[in-house]
């Protein structure tokens, strides 16, 4: 750092940066909300402006449901979901989103499947109509499974070449091992052999099911409408989605660094963490100010050590990933091969230096503070923004007010609060660390990390 | 529907470009510079990204990093580069507009005294971990060199990818940052847009106030390159991958130009989605591939349409090859079907209302005003843009087929699992890839 000069340009003064204006006040619209004879809840989110509606079904099981020994089941029903209805056969589908230029999607996580669906809205009732022959009477065909199988199998082959896909799925298993959680949704090659149309037309009876679910449409809507079409669009759909997925046992302690080879490559895929908080946590404000500081932003002390610093990196991030039960917090980096340990020594300095040693700075915290909470208002701008919003409050059982309080609540964390839930969640004693690379170039530093030697992982360990 | 706005051109030769959208309390604040890869020199590869690497690292009177001060104002923040042109963009709460601006003049005019030999060491040590992460460490991730290197020649600035060569980008001199900066980072190359919260007139004053100070310089003036393919390339190299995919590649016309959405729509009615052909057939029917993609890469002086398809395993890129080819022959004989008109019809009247939904960032409204000022000098393009897909006629999109992805000129690249070269389309030379 520089002083900065004296002005010298016309008009402007370049002696100091100017001072930014008070904020304008945001307010979340109010969602109206109702629900079906059959427990399907029914939630409208107005948003005028463009004409586009933004229709988000939230099924609260996802990856997480699968049975021990079926890993990949709820991620292989959610993709069968599209492959047709009725007469309609898995191409006709599509051809008929097609038509109404739709936007569809579906996505699977640990706790919930998701499919969505944005079209303009003179397309609304048709699109519901489509929605509800997806989710709720999908043809689950054999031949179809047989197809969808056979890809999501080659898809596993490919993640096999991806380092960083190969980090994600072995650092989970290394933190979660049978844990509902220790799984990436997509599953295993033996699961997903062993598996049945049968087993895929149970998990839809049992699980894709109106008591879990939720339809948001978000957009140029009004509740009466969205009603009226959800009404004849999913008022047959029938059914519980059975019991939801309960804590499983602490998992077990795991040894403190596993190496998975990838000869000569010119990167490691980092992975350091551990099994952490819920997404119901009171400390929730609070850790994610601290992961800001520590490595959610740009200027995060992670990112600018190994990257603006050291150069070993294009970027390093850690996330509190929360979830319904208690969620992983992961750092994770791509790092040049010859600076490996020197990445995992930094990040972990890092992680323990916020906890006590270095705690966050009265400027660290201002700073974290007004990058999550001055330009809140840029995260509902789009029909589907604000659809994905709504979705958070009906899967985590947020209060209609958690947008509009979030600011406030931000605000109010303080260096203290920081130290406490930092030292609660997260204990470097306990990280795991995970690397993907080059087992020659990097084994002989690893081993001088007093992490002990590290534990060569074989691909049928995760 | 279109995108209102007004626009002005600063004395220095700065255009403006406003664009008031109330519906959310922000502004989005964007920038371009009419610069990319494609002005660079072979041998001096990868500049023009590593360049924008180097404009967050601090200009002269706000030494530091620009992330810190626009992130503490509310900002969300990046930049771009690409072969034509290289974006900066913030977006900001309204109240920060002013800091915005500052900083995007203060690096606009006054860089260079902030430039150090440490910096830039530090980004090109990162610009080589952003290329390690996207190309060298994963499966089919030089594909691109390839394929670029194979259809323009070596003097085309289209040869080379934004990322560039290794040993280029090892090889870079901080004296060329200032001869660059001097060259392209200039007002007169310059053009800004503000969309969203905003009143035009005092926008307008803000941008007046920071910019208009600043030295006009020269207008950088076109690259005038022609490239042409007059026989079938094909090519091959083995990767760290578990199964082959075959790269089909043409010449064709540059963004805007006729043709260009006929070929757009075209590629999607081929091979994007279920719905596609080469889906249908390779994917769905046969199961000889586990995927499938094609686009119309439009750029500002040339294009490229490619499909890639993956082989599914215990199958050969022949057999991918033989029936992309069929596909293809098909269209250029009987055309698209009605129903295929209609398709891309809707769908891109879709994208395009999709587009008006947010005013900043990578895609926002902010970013296509630009795109059409710098691209057409036109920001009004937007309603023509539209009518040029919902114009494609079933003659006009066979025509297109016809003349642009004809057989004996094409580039046919075949990645292949080390070691499995004949799993190669057959007669592929092997390509020196880097």
């Amino acid at each position: 750092m520089t002083p900065a000069p004296a002005p010298r340009t016309a008009g402007v003064d370049r002696s100091r940066l100017p001072e930014p204006g008070p904020a304008r006040p945001f307010t979340f619209p109010a969602i109206a909300k109702s629900t079906l004879a059959n427990g399907l809840r029914v939630w409208t989110v107005p948003h005028p402006g463009v004409p586009l509606v933004a229709f988000t079904l939230l099924v609260r099981r996802g990856a997480a449901t699968d049975p021990p020994g079926q890993e990949g089941l709820a991620a292989v029903t959610a993709d069968m979901l599209d492959e047709g209805s009725g007469d309609r056969s898995a191409i006709e589908m599509h051809e008929a989103l097609s038509r109404l230029g739709a936007q569809f999607d579906t996505d699977i996580g640990s706790d919930a499947t998701v499919a969505s669906l944005t079209v303009l809205t003179r397309f609304a009732e048709r699109a519901l109509g489509l929605l509800s022959d997806i989710v709720a009477r999908p043809a689950l065909r054999d031949q179809d499974f047989l197809r969808v199988r056979q890809l999501r199998l080659h898809r596993l082959t490919q993640l096999r070449d991806m380092p960083g896909a190969v980090a994600d799925r072995a650092f989970l298993k290394l933190l979660y091992g049978a844990h509902p959680y220790g799984h990436l949704p997509i599953g295993t090659e033996a699961a997903l052999t062993a598996m049945t149309p049968d087993d895929v037309r149970a998990f839809h009876a049992g699980a894709i099911r109106p008591s879990v679910a939720t339809l948001i449409a978000a957009g140029d809507c009004d509740h009466e409408t969205v009603m009226r079409l959800a009404a004849a669009a999913f008022g047959d759909w029938t059914g519980s989605g059975g019991r939801d997925v309960q804590a499983a046992g602490v998992p077990p302690p795991v040894l403190r660094l596993h190496l998975v080879p990838r000869p000569n490559a010119p990167q490691s895929e980092v992975r350091i963490g551990q099994v952490s908080a819920a997404r119901d946590t009171p400390d929730y404000h609070a850790l994610v100010v601290a992961n800001t500081i520590l490595g959610g932003q740009f200027v995060s002390r992670i990112n600018l050590n190994l990257r603006e610093d050291k150069g070993l990196t294009y970027g390093a991030r850690t996330a509190f990933e929360f979830r319904r039960l208690s969620g992983p917090f992961v750092l994770q980096a791509g790092v040049q091969t010859s600076g490996t340990a020197r990445a995992i020594e930094e990040s972990i300095g890092e992680i323990a230096g916020i906890r006590g040693a270095r705690p966050v700075t009265d400027a660290e915290l201002e700073l974290g503070i007004a990058a999550l909470t001055r330009g809140y208002a840029r995260n509902f701008e789009t029909a589907d923004q604000f659809g994905r919003a709504a979705l958070q409050l009906a899967l985590y059982d947020l209060p209609d007010d958690y947008f509009a309080q979030f600011v406030s609540r931000v605000e109010r964390v303080t260096r203290d609060d920081i130290s406490r839930v930092m030292t609660r969640h997260v204990d470097p004693a306990r990280l795991t660390t995970l690397v993907v690379g080059d087992l020659d170039a990097i084994g002989p530093d690893l081993a001088r990390l007093g992490l002990g030697e590290p534990v060569v992982l074989s691909s049928d360990a995760y | 529907m279109n995108i209102s706005f007004s626009k002005h051109t600063l004395a220095n030769g700065l255009d403006v470009l406003l664009h008031e959208d109330h519906g959310c309390p922000i502004v989005a604040v964007n920038l371009w510079y009419h610069v990319g890869s494609k002005n660079e020199q072979p041998g001096h590869t990868g500049f023009a990204h590593l360049f924008e690497h180097l404009m967050f690292e601090g200009s002269q009177h706000y030494d530091r990093g620009y992330f810190e001060p626009l992130q503490r104002a509310g900002a969300t923040l990046n930049g771009s580069t690409n072969a034509d042109r290289t974006n900066y963009w913030e977006v900001v709460p309204p109240g920060a507009l002013d800091l915005a601006l500052w900083m995007e003049s203060d690096r606009m005019g006054y860089l260079l005294p902030a430039l150090t030999e440490a910096k830039f060491s530090n980004q090109r040590d990162v610009v080589l971990n952003e290329r390690r992460q996207n190309h060298e460490n994963r499966p089919y991730g030089l594909a691109p060199m390839a394929l670029l290197a194979a259809l323009f020649p070596p003097d085309h600035p289209y040869h080379w990818t934004t990322i560039g060569e290794i040993a280029d980008l090892q090889a870079a001199h901080l004296d060329e940052v200032q001869a660059f900066f001097r060259r392209y980072y200039r007002p007169a190359n310059a053009s800004i847009a503000l969309a969203g919260d905003i009143n035009s007139d005092d926008a307008l004053g803000l941008v007046r106030h920071y910019f208009e100070t600043l030295d006009a310089g020269e207008p950088a003036g076109p690259v005038e390159v022609t490239a042409s393919l007059s026989r079938d390339v094909r090519i091959q190299f083995e990767d760290r991958v578990e199964l082959p995919r075959l790269y089909l590649a043409w010449l064709t016309p540059a963004m805007f130009a006729d043709g260009d959405a006929d070929l757009d729509l075209a590629t999607d009615l081929l091979a994007n989605g279920k719905t596609s052909r080469l889906y249908r057939r390779l994917v769905f029917d046969a199961r000889i591939a586990t995927d499938v993609s094609a686009s119309q890469n439009s750029r500002e002086i040339a294009g490229y349409a490619q499909i890639a398809a993956t082989a599914a395993p215990g199958h050969a890129l022949a057999e991918l090859e033989d029936v992309i080819l069929e596909e293809i022959a098909r269209l250029a004989e009987g055309g698209p079907t009605d129903e295929e008109i209609e398709r891309g019809r809707v769908q891109a009247e879709s994208q395009f209302v999709l587009r008006l939904q947010t005013v900043g960032g990578f895609g926002g409204k902010s970013d296509q005003l630009n795109a059409y000022n710098t691209f057409l000098g036109d920001p009004a393009y937007f309603t023509r843009d539209r009518a040029r897909y919902q114009d494609v006629t079933h003659e006009s999109l066979r025509q297109a087929v016809i003349r642009y992805l004809p057989p004996g000129r094409r580039v046919t690249l075949s990645v292949v699992p080390r070691g499995r070269a004949a799993l190669a389309a057959p007669g592929s030379e092997p390509a020196v890839v880097s």
